[in-house]
């Protein structure tokens, strides 16, 4: 059994592409190309090298010794963080980018919530020339100031969505219509694992750079390539998807996937997909999702505006309905004790994104020789007021 | 679908008209079938609200939003509807996006249609490849007409198959945009209108987006069978309600 996507673009029952005919000609000749552009010599040198000379690849495998005594294992921390625009999102816009070229598209649309990934897709835009814009809820646009201004000084135009809750799902509608009403010219560079295929696996595969650097450096450490447990943070999924990659197929790994719990899985306010979502269609694709019984989508709450999305990737979907991943979910509170955590142990302040994933070793004790590699997704300048407010600092 | 396929055999410059179920009231879905009806309309799209429309613009998404506050659900549409062929006789579509219809299950929604009288359902994100595999069979057990869209950029290849898999009409999308975008037709569009009654197909197109008064129906109509109106009629009914019907629909013909 193989938990990639099959021929059909499904993993497991999740996945297809549910769109409205306007994307059909899109989509399909992204479906039909994406694969052998990726596979192409010349593809792969460019984006090998711009990974390298431009992102800052390969990121560290970094042993954290002192956390890995506080919870009597062995933790190495995956350094996405240090990636250029300061989270792994950029490693799939400079994928797209090149994608988008190739097909010869002149116009790149994008969706971002926290900003990331906006900021990721802006920066690659302006090393390549290429107009950009950004659809971000405009609740978000007034959280997260500072992404909006990025995003700016790097060319791009930032459109509010002003539709619906005005956050990260109805951004994604509003670039999904611009596509619509742009069907020739515009290549939508979506920032995770989510949409209909190809999307979810050609993200996946540029993330997955990710895993692949982590086998060689394990390889180099611990004279094995296989840790025991693979950890991240999944909002839509893009940087967990890249790190369980070349692992989703060796049952010896553990996969373990930490969602946002918010308030608390009961409390109303959450974002934990796989506790709360039914098998739904969210932006073209089957999924899990948080909806209400009568199939109407709900807005989802975490601290960190980068997990609060109401679906998940569906290779993610499967792998909670497969039982292969083990979905933990962390509240805000535990997030955040977690980020402090990190910052004062290994002087590393993380997103809190990826404090949440941090914060699995309080509850879920592991063996003293066990490897668990966690990918630190993010760095946490984005997040300092939220740190500031919280902390009182 | 009988009464749909007839509708669609007898008439030419057939009007058919969109509306969102539960707006501006929630209790107003009957009352603007009857003033559909009563107008000469010559079928109507029943809009199932969606949280996340996709395919729409501005104007049927805030009505949307607004019907779903009303408390518009996929049972109270049903119950509105049921009897409903006592008093309306011209062909009734639902329209909506597939997940409500996935969640009240394909089988039992596509049960609860045929039970009321429904003739047939557009649903934008349920693909042609997707409904062939998995509903077909489903659709075609409950007589109900599979309305499927193309578009400008729809190739020919798939506009056959998709004229294969229809039973009703074809939704010719006027051009690439989301719905209430544009108004008025350029020669691009023309030439496309030219291009697909050229095909000859087996199913009739109805023309939808981008048409908003008598000057816009009348191109498409010349075209095509017929023609669909949705955010025009929507502004209307938001300014001036279910008395405004009568003369929105008069000024189109």
């Amino acid at each position: 059994m193989s938990y990639h996507v099959n021929e059909k673009g499904y993993y497991g029952e999740f996945g297809g592409a549910y769109i409205p005919e306007m994307l059909y000609p899109n989509v399909e000749e992204l479906r039909q190309n994406y694969l052998a552009v990726m596979q192409e010599l010349s593809f792969q040198k460019k984006f090998k090298e711009l990974l390298k000379e431009y992102v800052g690849r390969p990121t560290p495998l970094y042993y954290a010794k002192r956390l890995s005594e506080k919870y009597n294992t062995k933790i190495y921390l995956k350094r996405e963080d240090l990636c250029h625009t300061g989270a792994h999102k950029v490693n799939n816009t400079i994928g797209q980018i090149l994608m988008a070229k190739h097909l010869g598209k002149n116009r790149i649309i994008a969706e971002t919530g926290a900003g990331q990934h906006g900021v990721a897709t802006a920066t690659v835009c302006a090393l390549m020339g290429i107009a950009c814009i950004v659809y971000m809820g405009a609740i978000d646009m007034e959280r997260q100031a500072p992404n909006v201004a990025r995003m700016k000084m790097l060319g791009a135009t930032v459109v509010p969505a002003t539709s619906g809750s005005k956050t990260l799902k109805d951004a994604t509608n509003e670039a999904i219509r611009d596509w619509i009403n742009n069907p020739t010219n515009t290549h939508y560079i979506i920032g995770s694992v989510v949409g209909p295929h190809p999307y979810p696996d050609m993200v996946a595969r540029f993330q997955s750079v990710i895993s692949e650097e982590i086998k060689t450096q394990l390889q180099e450490k611990e004279v094995r390539e296989n840790p025991d447990y693979v950890v991240a943070c999944v909002g839509g999924g893009s940087n967990a998807a890249g790190a369980y990659y070349h692992y989703l197929d060796r049952p010896n790994v553990g996969i373990i996937a930490v969602e946002a719990a918010g308030k608390g899985i009961q409390s109303g306010e959450s974002a934990a997909t796989s506790a709360l979502g039914k098998p739904g269609i969210i932006h073209g694709s089957k999924t899990l999702l948080m909806q209400t019984a009568d199939g109407q989508i709900t807005e989802p709450y975490s601290i960190s505006a980068g997990l609060d999305y109401p679906g998940v990737g569906p290779m993610h979907a499967h792998l909670y309905a497969s039982g292969r991943g083990e979905f933990i979910s962390i509240t805000d509170t535990e997030a955040m004790e977690a980020g402090l955590e990190l910052s004062k142990l290994e002087g590393i302040i993380p997103a809190i994104e990826t404090s949440h994933a941090l914060a699995i070793f309080k509850n879920r004790p592991f063996k003293k020789d066990d490897i668990v590699v966690i990918n630190l997704s993010g760095r946490g300048d984005k997040d300092l007021n939220t740190y500031i407010d919280y902390f009182n600092l | 679908m009988k009464r749909l396929q007839e509708t669609l055999q007898q008439g030419n410059k057939l009007l058919s008209i969109y509306f969102t179920a539960g707006y501006p009231n929630l209790e107003d879905t009957i009352p603007i079938l009857k003033a559909l009806e009563k107008n000469g309309v010559d079928m109507v799209e029943i809009g199932l609200p969606f949280s996340d429309p996709l395919a729409d613009g501005p104007t049927i998404q805030a009505s949307s939003t607004q019907a779903l506050k009303n408390g518009m659900t996929t049972e109270v549409l049903f119950d509105q509807l049921k009897g409903v062929r006592e008093q309306i006789s011209i062909p009734l579509i639902i329209m909506g996006y597939f997940n409500p219809v996935l969640q009240y299950g394909v089988e039992a929604f596509c049960k609860k249609c045929a039970d009321i009288g429904i003739d047939g359902l557009i649903l934008p994100d349920l693909p042609l490849a997707e409904y062939n595999l998995h509903y077909r069979l489903t659709f075609e057990k409950y007589n109900l007409a599979n309305i499927f869209l193309i578009t400008p950029q729809t190739s020919v290849k798939r506009i056959m198959e998709i004229d294969k898999a229809s039973n009703a009409f074809i939704y010719m999308v006027s051009s690439a945009s989301t719905t209430g975008k544009t108004s008025g037709f350029n020669d691009e569009q023309i030439a496309y209108f030219n291009r697909i009654e050229g095909l000859q197909l087996k199913n009739p197109q109805i023309v939808g987006f981008g048409i908003n008064n008598a000057e816009t129906f009348n191109i498409a109509t010349k075209y095509a069978k017929g023609a669909i109106i949705g955010s025009a009629f929507i502004k209307a009914l938001t300014t001036d309600g279910i008395v405004g019907i009568h003369p929105f629909i008069n000024r189109l013909r």
